[in-house]
């Protein structure tokens, strides 16, 4: 469905991020691509969703496809009215606006205003916590609630694809459990082809069919889930856990093992 | 009793029309964090643009309204696209010195165009004075308070429930966000830029049937920052109640104060009293607090 393709990406004009990054994203799976910081995860997906523009970055080579057509370099908003929709890392509510206006304004671009109050309803029932605090102000609300709330207002504008950015940050560990199943259920249920982008490597495996592993600015690993889960240096340097089960810090000989992939 | 019931008046009326004008300040302020200097040549240049229509042209008033809000919509698109629209992104205060600019070729225009002698409106409200108990109120008066009051309205509900003005109210928040939302920040700042010309354009066409036309109806804008700043610059709310604030205030220092100095205190009052309550609330009354979680 959403193929890209030996992509680069530079940030004004010098700063080369994406070195070649090249991955293809299956119609109503969840895709898991994970990393390290500052590996390419967050510029692949603005370069998807086309926030690149306004941080004065650039596809320079290499293509965007979505069913076939191409993508790259286009506005941010053509790109939602496309279906593609991005939950920006941080959760990024409109702190000053309530609840309910931040899901309404979610469902901007829609053409169909009059199913609004609907999906408005279908939000509330996979986050009822956000239906009792919907006259509340965004910005008061918890970590946790506003990172319904941004996945919320995600699903508002009914898009084909959710481009999620780490949903775990700064979440207490019980929310992000709680939050992953019901991203898994929003992919099961409606059928929105989800990318999510994690340094949680446990929780995003545990809800994803295809994971994609990058470093510096390309992919260097790829495969259905559970071959990943098997793969000896997935597990050692994404999952925390050596052979001998999980892995205990003091015996830690960072020379002991190498990356096969380098 | 009588006279300070006038004043009353008087300064609710003027005060309402400062309201409008200082919501072309929050709206621009909101959008873009840029602070528009040109907002009083903004409206001068739309009470020409009405008077011409009424003195030369003889087109009906409420005819020549709608033109003049037409046009004036369209200057405050034009004035976006050309002059700011390259300033996005960059730092704000190049914006801002942009529109100090702007208001220095405004009014140039204006004077080649329309000279700089005073001129009337014909008399377009009746001339009996309406009573209430005591109080005498003008019709021109009391349209003026009548037409802002429903502007206010209209333009608190298209912020509160149209599409467009939550969209607006979000890019506020966030524009980054805003543009992961499919809403086009580039509208919005033209649409802000139509709204406050359009604002000032009638409270310009209210005063100048009020008192006359000239140049210095421009000054309205200097006068007008207090009240948007005593507000909380991102405020609509704040805009209006600073807007009657400063009109009281104003209209009661004329009243009671000037003869006692010889006049010309009603001029400062309102930056005096700006100060002091910035001294107390640093955002203004209704200003929006950064919202912190910790």
């Amino acid at each position: 469905m959403l193929t890209l393709n030996n992509v680069e990406v530079m940030y004004n004009r010098v700063i080369l991020v994406l070195k070649g990054m090249s991955m293809v994203i299956p119609k109503g799976k969840i895709v898991a691509l994970l990393g390290s910081n500052g590996a390419g995860k967050t510029t692949t997906l603005k370069a998807i969703s086309g926030l690149l523009k306004s941080e004065d970055g650039e596809v320079t080579d290499g293509y965007i496809e979505l069913y076939g057509e191409r993508i790259e370099g286009k506005d941010a908003e053509e790109i939602v009215k496309k279906g593609i929709f991005q939950c920006m890392e941080g959760r990024r509510v409109f702190e000053h606006l309530t609840v309910e206006e931040n899901l309404i304004v979610g469902a901007h671009t829609r053409k169909d205003r009059q199913n609004i109050k609907a999906d408005l309803q279908k939000v509330y029932h996979y986050f009822p916590k956000l239906e009792m605090l919907k006259h509340r102000q965004a910005g008061y609300l918890s970590g946790g609630e506003q990172q319904m709330l941004a996945i919320g207002r995600g699903l508002m504008a009914r898009p084909k694809i959710l481009l999620l950015d780490e949903p775990s940050l700064g979440i207490a560990p019980l929310l992000v459990k709680e939050i992953f199943s019901i991203i898994k259920r929003i992919n099961e249920e409606e059928g929105t082809t989800i990318l999510v982008v994690e340094q949680n490597a446990n929780i995003a495996l545990s809800i994803a069919h295809y994971g994609y592993i990058m470093e510096n600015g390309r992919i260097v690993m790829d495969g259905p889930v559970e071959k990943l889960l098997e793969n000896e240096d997935v597990k050692e340097f994404y999952l925390g856990m050596g052979d001998k089960g999980r892995k205990n810090y003091r015996e830690v000989k960072s020379y002991k093992r190498r990356k096969r992939w380098l | 009793m009588e006279f300070f019931l006038q004043m009353l008046v008087t300064g609710i009326v003027v005060g309402s029309v400062y309201a409008l004008v200082a919501l072309g300040f929050v709206l621009i302020y909101k959008s873009s964090d840029a602070i528009n200097f040109a907002q009083g040549e903004f409206l001068l240049v739309g009470t020409y643009v009405c008077l011409t229509l009424v003195a030369s042209y003889n087109i009906p008033f409420i005819a020549a309204l709608l033109i003049t809000l037409a046009f004036s919509a369209i200057l405050g698109f034009a004035v976006e696209k050309v002059v700011l629209r390259p300033f996005i992104g960059k730092p704000v205060i190049s914006m801002i010195m942009a529109t100090i600019g702007l208001s220095s070729i405004l009014a140039g225009i204006v004077h080649i165009i329309w000279g700089h002698e005073t001129r009337v409106y014909p008399p377009i409200f009746s001339e009996t004075p309406i009573r209430l108990g005591k109080v005498i109120i003008t019709p021109v008066y009391a349209w003026s308070f009548v037409i802002v009051i429903a502007w206010l309205i209209l333009l608190s509900a298209f912020f509160k429930y149209s599409r467009l003005g939550i969209a607006m109210r979000a890019t506020a928040d966030d524009q980054q966000a805003a543009l992961s939302m499919g809403i086009s920040v580039k509208m919005v700042f033209a649409v802000a830029w139509a709204i406050a010309a359009i604002v000032s354009s009638v409270g310009g066409v209210l005063l100048g049937n009020i008192n006359g036309v000239n140049s210095s109806l421009s000054m309205i804008g200097l006068k007008v920052l207090p009240v948007a700043i005593l507000g909380g610059l991102d405020s609509i709310q704040g805009a209006i109640i600073g807007g009657l604030i400063i009109g009281i205030i104003e209209s009661m220092t004329g009243g009671y104060l000037d003869p006692l100095v010889g006049g010309g205190l009603k001029e400062v009052v309102p930056f005096i009293i700006l100060v002091l309550i910035l001294m107390v609330k640093p955002y203004g009354l209704f200003g929006k607090k950064e919202i912190e979680r910790v």
